[in-house]
């Protein structure tokens, strides 16, 4: 460095990075974190985000339990995690650092807004002495960087009060972040114009405060060169950057223009859920009704009152509430009428971790009834794959007249990814067909329509819809007679329904197409997956092929059923490695099911897995086989 | 629907054999509703009737009409999705008092409150009658039954007090006894738009006999039961000797004409938007022992749920024209590769 400084810094090019924002939930880390990532979507770069924030709206200031944290991975090539340890951390006070340093990789580098690192703040957080200068940091390469002043500098002119020109310090950040990652600052602007619009004064701090933190890193003689993170190059195509609840949403929009059927959602607020309803409540141009209901019995009850109607009801919830719809999933299993439950599952049991994420309610989802109750079961792999797992999963409902489970997951819900939006006309069709007609001669001649008259291929139901003249009918919970569907508590005829209901589900292994396997052909270990650790199984499975080592993976989507094949893939290998978010239920299914030895890799940390720490447990399976 | 081709009661008669025990209250509410049916010009294909569990609960098996046997206390909560989704119906729930103020309380409120397009008849024969004979939320306190056999304790819910404190748009009670009074009053909430509660008083034999007799048996009615009328001073009573005042503290009372006048009466006012003058009638009597209110208490305009949820669609739609699928997947910021 020498006295002057340059206005432009030495450029060093960087395949990847991994920055994580961490600040009390007040100082607006997750929208910094957004807009960064946005930024960067928009610039091209592949990326994948992990949100990470408390189940306190705001927890005491400046507490470690107060701690917002956002990670984004960005990278110049095809990525599927949020990356393992980050290589930057911007703490934006103490309590930031505390938590969140041992996520930092070694050497790595820390921002910290040294205005807050203060007696009082330090005692908040739990030092007793101050971290930047105890050596606690040694080894890393630290940036003290007083963003609070900085940024009431740079609105005094504003005429803002200092306790609101404290709130902009996140776009100062935001700023900084953007000239030392080379962000272009223009998509940050015009979202910061859109959002603030309305209240001149905040837009003009916010603006501010976001050039501020750029020319910051620009003239400040800290930083000794900036970074750049090429854009990456992906599949030619119109992109977005979608979290798994926004493509979720969407693709009940699709699914329910794809099925020319109006949409209906019933819900109750519930985390990580809740931004479904957000969203769909929005889109009444496409005719979708949103009901907020009184709780989460009558936003299934609702769904499936508007399903008996002919609409295509959906209910969207996480764990508990899944419990709570239980009883109604078994009326609508009984009823036999499409249905989407919409699980967004959280750490559990009970209220559990409710902002973290974790997949144990894969058991709930099969077996969670009274009664043999099947039905189908779809879990979501990515952000994106959200909106095509919506439109499989309405589409066995609508064709098989069945209640569907679609699994989903916190780190999906709130994750992004860029999304090459597909063509709306590769879609499917997914229309149904009412009965308009009878469907039965009786003895006597007179033309009659039977409820549970069934497709001989499907085994679905003839479904007639109120409105239609000549077939009333009535069905409920109680068993009915086979075809005419009237109360029969006659025994044999209980079995042959039971029967034929988990015949009608079974059957669907035949309609979805088989499970494949990426990887090595003649691989000993093959790594069995479902849901949202497809990114770190992924990536970990590169790692341990770029090593010249052969595995083999698969991913389900249909958990229930089973794809046809899976048992005779899963027969092919010598291992079988199941990485969960749970203790091992897809473990314990497919061993129950196939007599394969299967064994679990689990994590329940309410965080995904790391590629790192599936690539070492892959390979002490490899070294364990070879031996 | 007056150009509808006519109904005959028969038409409404599904084949299935109404198998409620023999001398339930429950065949005269269904003879009083398919006999109204025919009167009212609507279709069976465009009605439904939805219930939950209780012996009221089989009522849609034996109507020709749509129906839906669902599951404890859920029936408002299913059929407020369904009259959301197709306001062409004529929604119509059956429950009981467990059914529908024991475990099902919390959907029958809100369903209320929203004033969503349905007609509620809650059957009320204070006992659960399909579990044989356990109390119910309108079980008299100290009621013996073979879950309380030292007594009740729990203070009964009032049916009507709760319809109006969730300010129902229509609350009304009929009885069993008296088929001509049940067809007027359910004619009367299926003319509403919104949501319709009818407390029917009906007599469970077997489990709760003559709960109801000390004042829907034919030689005590007069005496015991106050028609309530729009618009008319509220009197009963063979010679209508008896009224009903507001008191100083807004209570109503039970009073002698001849003591403070036919001028002193509280004149009927169904329409009134403020809920107290319904209230207050419904805590006139504390049980069926003492002079009881039926008719309708209540009947005011509020806008319909479903109706709203639909002009909002249609206010969006007409705004910015119908949903482009392509459009909403490029509504955030897209860029090309």
């Amino acid at each position: 460095m020498t006295e002057t400084a340059q206005p432009a810094r030495p450029l060093q090019r960087l395949d990847h990075v991994v920055i994580r924002f961490a600040g009390d939930s007040g100082d607006g880390m997750q929208l910094t974190g957004d807009r960064f990532t946005s930024a960067s979507a928009l610039f091209g770069n592949d990326l994948a985000t992990l949100p990470d924030f408390p189940a306190e709206i705001r927890a005491p200031a400046g507490t470690v339990h107060g701690v917002s944290a956002f990670q984004v991975h960005i990278s110049d090539h095809d990525i599927h995690t949020p990356g393992d340890a980050a290589n930057v951390l911007v703490a934006m006070n103490p309590a930031a650092l505390r938590s969140e340093l041992h996520l930092v990789e070694p050497g790595g580098t820390i921002l910290v807004n040294v205005d807050t690192f203060d007696e009082r703040n330090l005692k908040k957080a739990g030092y007793s002495s101050n971290p930047l200068e105890d050596g606690t940091l040694a080894g890393y390469t630290v940036y003290e960087v007083p963003m609070t002043s900085m940024t009431v500098e740079a609105v005094a002119d504003l005429g803002v009060k200092p306790r609101d020109a404290d709130r902009s310090k996140n776009f100062f950040a935001l700023g900084l972040l953007s000239w030392m990652y080379s962000r272009p600052l223009e998509p940050t602007r015009r979202w910061v114009e859109a959002r603030f619009g309305r209240n001149e004064k905040v837009l003009a701090a916010n603006q501010a405060a976001l050039q501020a933190g750029w020319n910051f890193g620009e003239t400040a003689e800290l930083f000794e060169h900036r970074f750049e993170v090429a854009p990456a190059t992906l599949e030619p195509g119109t992109y977005t950057s979608v979290t798994g609840n926004t493509a979720l949403a969407w693709g009940l929009v699709a699914a329910s223009q794809l099925a020319d059927m109006p949409l209906f959602l019933g819900s109750y607020p519930i985390t990580p859920a809740s931004d479904i309803l957000h969203e769909l409540s929005k889109h009444k141009r496409f005719g979708v009704r949103t009901f907020q209901a009184e709780d989460e019995i009558a936003g299934i009850g609702a769904a499936l009152g508007a399903a008996y109607g002919g609409h295509l009801g959906v209910t969207t919830t996480s764990g508990p509430g899944l419990s709570l719809k239980a009883e109604t999933l078994g009326l609508a299993v009984s009823l036999e009428l499409p249905l989407l439950v919409v699980d967004i599952q959280r750490g559990g049991p009970s209220t559990g971790l409710p902002t973290k994420t974790e997949a144990a309610d894969l058991l709930q989802a099969l077996y969670g009834r009274h009664g043999e109750a099947p039905l189908p079961v779809v879990a979501a792999y990515s952000p994106s794959h959200c909106f095509f797992a919506a439109i499989e999963a309405a589409r066995i409902a609508l064709k098989y007249r069945t209640p569907v489970i679609l699994l989903s997951d916190g780190y999906l819900a709130n994750g992004a990814e860029p999304w090459r939006l597909p063509d709306v006309a590769d879609l499917p069709d997914i229309r149904t067909t009412f009965a308009t007609e009878p469907n039965h001669l009786a003895e006597d001649g007179t033309a009659e329509f039977w409820p549970y008259k069934r497709d001989p291929d499907t085994l679905a139901r003839d479904w007639a819809i109120p409105g239609t003249p000549g077939l009333m009918h009535r069905i409920g919970g109680i068993e009915k007679q086979d075809g005419r569907g009237d109360i029969s508590y006659e025994p044999a005829n209980h079995e042959r329904m039971v029967h034929l209901r988990a015949a009608k589900i079974a059957g669907i292994a035949d309609d979805i197409p088989p499970v494949t396997v990426d990887g090595d052909d003649d691989a000993d270990l093959l790594v069995l997956g479902w849901g949202s650790t497809w990114g770190s199984i992924s990536a970990a499975v590169e790692r341990v092929r770029a090593r010249g080592r052969r595995i083999a993976r698969a991913h389900l989507v249909h958990l229930s059923p089973f794809p046809a094949n899976l048992g005779e893939v899963l027969g092919r290998y010598r291992k079988v490695l199941v990485p969960e978010m749970n203790l091992g239920q897809l473990t314990r299914l497919v061993r129950a099911e196939f007599l394969v030895d299967a064994e679990v890799v689990s994590k329940v940390q309410g965080v995904p897995f790391t590629a790192g720490e599936l690539e070492r447990r892959f390979l002490a399976a490899l070294d364990e086989l070879e031996a | 629907m007056s150009d509808a081709p006519t109904t005959t009661r028969k038409d409404w008669a599904s084949d299935q054999e109404v198998r409620w025990c023999p001398g339930c209250g429950d065949y005269s509410i269904l003879a009083a509703v398919q006999l109204l049916l025919p009167e009212l010009g609507v279709r069976p294909e465009n009605t439904v009737f939805l219930s939950g569990i209780g012996c009221a609960a089989r009522f849609p098996y034996y109507m020709n009409t749509y129906g839906l046997h669902s599951i404890h206390g859920r029936a408002p909560a299913i059929a407020t999705g369904l009259a959301m989704a197709r306001p062409d119906l004529d929604v119509w729930v059956v429950t009981g008092d467990g059914d529908g103020l024991s475990i099902g309380g919390n959907h029958l409120i809100h369903a209320l409150r929203r004033n969503v397009n349905i007609t509620i008849l809650l059957f009320n024969n204070q006992i659960y009658g399909l579990t044989k004979g356990q109390f119910s939320p309108t079980s008299e306190i100290g009621k013996v039954t073979k879950s309380t056999p030292f007594g009740s304790l729990d203070a009964p819910f009032n049916p009507l007090s709760v319809a109006i404190g969730a300010e129902a748009t229509f609350v009304a009670r009929t009885h069993d006894m008296d088929r001509k009074h049940m067809m007027e009053t359910f004619r009367r909430a299926h003319e509403h738009r919104g949501a319709a509660f009818v407390e029917v008083y009906q007599n469970c034999n077997v489990f709760n006999d003559g709960a109801f007799g000390a004042i829907t048996a034919k030689d005590k009615r007069s005496e015991m039961l106050i028609d309530l009328r729009h618009g008319e001073p509220i009197r009963f009573g063979p010679e209508g000797e008896r009224g009903v005042v507001l008191d100083a503290q807004g209570h109503a009372r039970v009073v002698d004409v001849a003591d403070v006048g036919a001028d002193a009466l509280l004149v009927h006012d169904e329409q009134r938007a403020e809920p107290s003058l319904a209230f207050a009638l419904s805590r006139l009597s504390r049980g069926p022992f003492e002079p009881t209110p039926i008719g309708v208490f209540r009947a005011v305009e509020r806008p319909e749920y479903g109706a709203s949820v639909s002009a909002q669609l249609a206010a969006a739609q007409d705004q910015h024209g119908p949903g482009d699928l392509a459009e909403l997947l490029r509504s955030g910021a897209t860029w090309e590769v």
